[in-house]
């Protein structure tokens, strides 16, 4: 059986309460807006790259569950200082976690931290909680203005 | 609460005995779906075993048995709404085609550009969408009856709002996020007064009061078997017969016609003429197992323990810390909506699911509700003939659970 505690471990709960880069970027160079509606959770990314492509500062804006929070907060302090390239990997791998494609104790992973999610899948109904921020993210770097989940 | 009552009711829904994560299940979505008892089961699971036929279309035993089984229902639906005939008892897949159906075959028959449409800021999106999509079409102007903090709609708005201009009003009859139970009565007839026609959106009224249509004085009663304790895919569209007469068709096909030829077909009389093609034989049939269950039951049990539940579980919830209850008219229903400061509505949805216990999280297809209270979704408890007090205490305590783990 998995355990609710497994899914709302300390470090999900303590980033829910104060999510890092949670603020809006003034003149960011890409930006979208996600939005689940589903549940009704939305947010707003904002990416700052630079000339070489590597993602500067990186924040985000918005409403939603505890998973949502912490998964967006860990996501910006992740991909700072990240080229696009590993962006886009953290993204597909970040993906396949979710979903319960990738074991991060067994497959080869640049995750990190974000390991954390590994239960999430077990919970059908909130991956999209914890990924619809990586989509929206995904969409910035990709000029989409509005991402949804479905 | 009659407590021998309420345990012999349980004994008839057999997916109140399962487990879920190891636990009894407390099953608190009543508003989304009822269970089920073994009678409306059974009485499918027959109809598969021993009478599977097409209806109104075969001389054969089987043919003509299923066809009877099939018309006792609307003959039950009629009694128990008190329909002047059967003929104003129209099959449809539930609540939101019914809708669909009014404002498709009626809308865009008599509605014309400039024309305004009443609605209120309760409904369900499926008496929202199908308006917005006639106006589109048509140039008809959607107006709103606002409603006050506590849940109610805004009387003397509506009374301002009702105007010769008005030509269609479409209004619920218990709200399915906040409970209320609006004063459609009233409502319906000061409509009447400028001749505007009148749909009652039923969804969730239809297993927790008595209606008479007669008495409402109701134009359109819309409703679905799932929410009172029947099957799903099944549902009414209740009409008056001067208005489904001069109704054009929804859909065209078999069943509808009497003659057809490729210069001219002439419609089937009522309620045929709104039933192209098969329709949902089989659960139409266990729908009627679930009316003769409810009327077994009485309204009087029935809306006493709603109203014990409503009375128990409003107190229970109230004495948790900084919940706030999300809908409080004086008229409701067994419904609780609510929302904690620190817990998002997925969150606890999730934790007291961890418990066995079934809530809704979400904007429960209401947005312009959540809108109206700035939050985005709420958790919401709602209540049927089988729940119990202890059910209530069960989901506090999971929700003070929850509290512990996000303080
Ligand atoms: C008040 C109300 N209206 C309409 C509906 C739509 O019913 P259905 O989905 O069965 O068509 C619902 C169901 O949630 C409801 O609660």
């Amino acid at each position: 059986m998995t355990d609710q505690n497994e899914l709302y471990q300390q470090v999900i709960l303590e980033h829910n309460k104060k999510p890092r880069n949670f603020k809006k970027l003034e003149k960011p160079t890409h930006m979208a807006e996600g939005y689940n509606p589903l549940c009704g959770d939305h947010l707003m990314v904002y990416l700052n790259l630079n000339k070489d492509n590597t993602i500067e500062d990186v924040t985000f804006e918005g409403d939603g569950c505890a998973i949502s929070k912490a998964s967006a907060s860990m996501m910006t302090m992740t991909l700072k200082g990240k080229s696009v390239d590993e962006a886009n990997k953290l993204f597909e791998e970040f993906h396949q976690l979710v979903t319960g494609n990738l074991n991060p104790d067994k497959d080869k992973n640049i995750l990190g931290k974000l390991a954390i999610f590994s239960n999430v899948w077990h919970f059908p109904a909130r991956v999209k909680c914890a990924s619809l921020c990586w989509h929206t993210m995904k969409g910035a770097l990709d000029k989409k203005k509005s991402i949804s989940t479905e | 609460m009659n407590k021998k009552n309420v345990s012999q009711i349980r004994k008839d829904f057999p997916n109140l005995h399962v487990k879920v994560h190891g636990k009894p299940l407390v099953y608190l979505d009543n508003a989304a779906t009822t269970l089920k008892p073994n009678v409306v089961i059974d009485a499918i699971t027959n109809h598969y075993k021993t009478t599977t036929a097409n209806i109104h279309r075969g001389v054969h035993y089987l043919s003509e048995k299923a066809t009877a089984d099939f018309e006792v229902t609307r003959n039950k639906i009629k009694a128990l709404i008190n329909a002047k005939s059967s003929a104003e008892i129209i099959f449809t897949r539930g609540t939101t085609e019914s809708i669909n159906l009014v404002s498709n075959s009626y809308g865009r028959t008599f509605l014309k550009k400039g024309d305004e449409i009443l609605i209120s800021e309760m409904e369900h999106h499926s008496n929202i969408v199908p308006w917005q999509m006639l106006c589109q079409e048509k140039g008809c102007i959607l107006r709103i009856i606002p409603f006050t903090d506590s849940g109610e709609l805004d009387l003397n708005a509506f009374t301002k709002l009702l105007t010769p201009k008005i030509k269609f009003i479409s209004i619920v009859y218990i709200s399915n996020s906040l409970g209320t139970i609006n004063p459609v009565k009233t409502m319906i007839a000061r409509a009447h007064q400028l001749g505007i026609p009148v749909l009652v959106d039923a969804a969730q009224a239809i297993a927790h009061l008595p209606i008479d249509v007669q008495e409402l004085d109701c134009d359109f009663l819309v409703f679905s078997g799932h929410k009172m304790y029947g099957p799903t895919g099944v549902g009414v569209l209740y009409g008056k017969t001067e208005l489904l007469n001069k109704m054009p068709p929804y859909q065209g096909g078999g069943d509808m016609i009497s003659s057809v030829t490729f210069e001219k077909t002439t419609y089937n009389v009522l309620p045929h003429k709104f039933e192209a093609g098969t329709p949902n034989i089989a659960d139409v049939i266990g729908l009627a197992a679930a009316i003769d269950y409810i009327q077994k039951l009485g309204w009087d049990y029935i809306e006493k323990h709603d109203q014990e539940l409503l009375d128990y579980g409003t107190k229970a919830l109230n004495k948790i810390s900084q919940l706030r209850l999300i809908g409080t008219a004086k008229q409701k229903s067994a419904v609780l909506s609510f929302v904690l400061p620190q817990i998002h509505p997925h969150d606890l949805g999730t934790l007291v699911d961890q418990d066995g216990i079934a809530i809704r999280t979400g904007h429960h297809c209401t947005q312009p509700v959540m809108k109206h209270f700035g939050v985005p979704a709420t958790a919401r408890a709602s209540f049927a003939i089988y729940n119990t007090k202890e059910e209530i205490d069960k989901l506090v305590q999971s929700i003070e659970k929850a509290k512990k783990i996000f303080k």
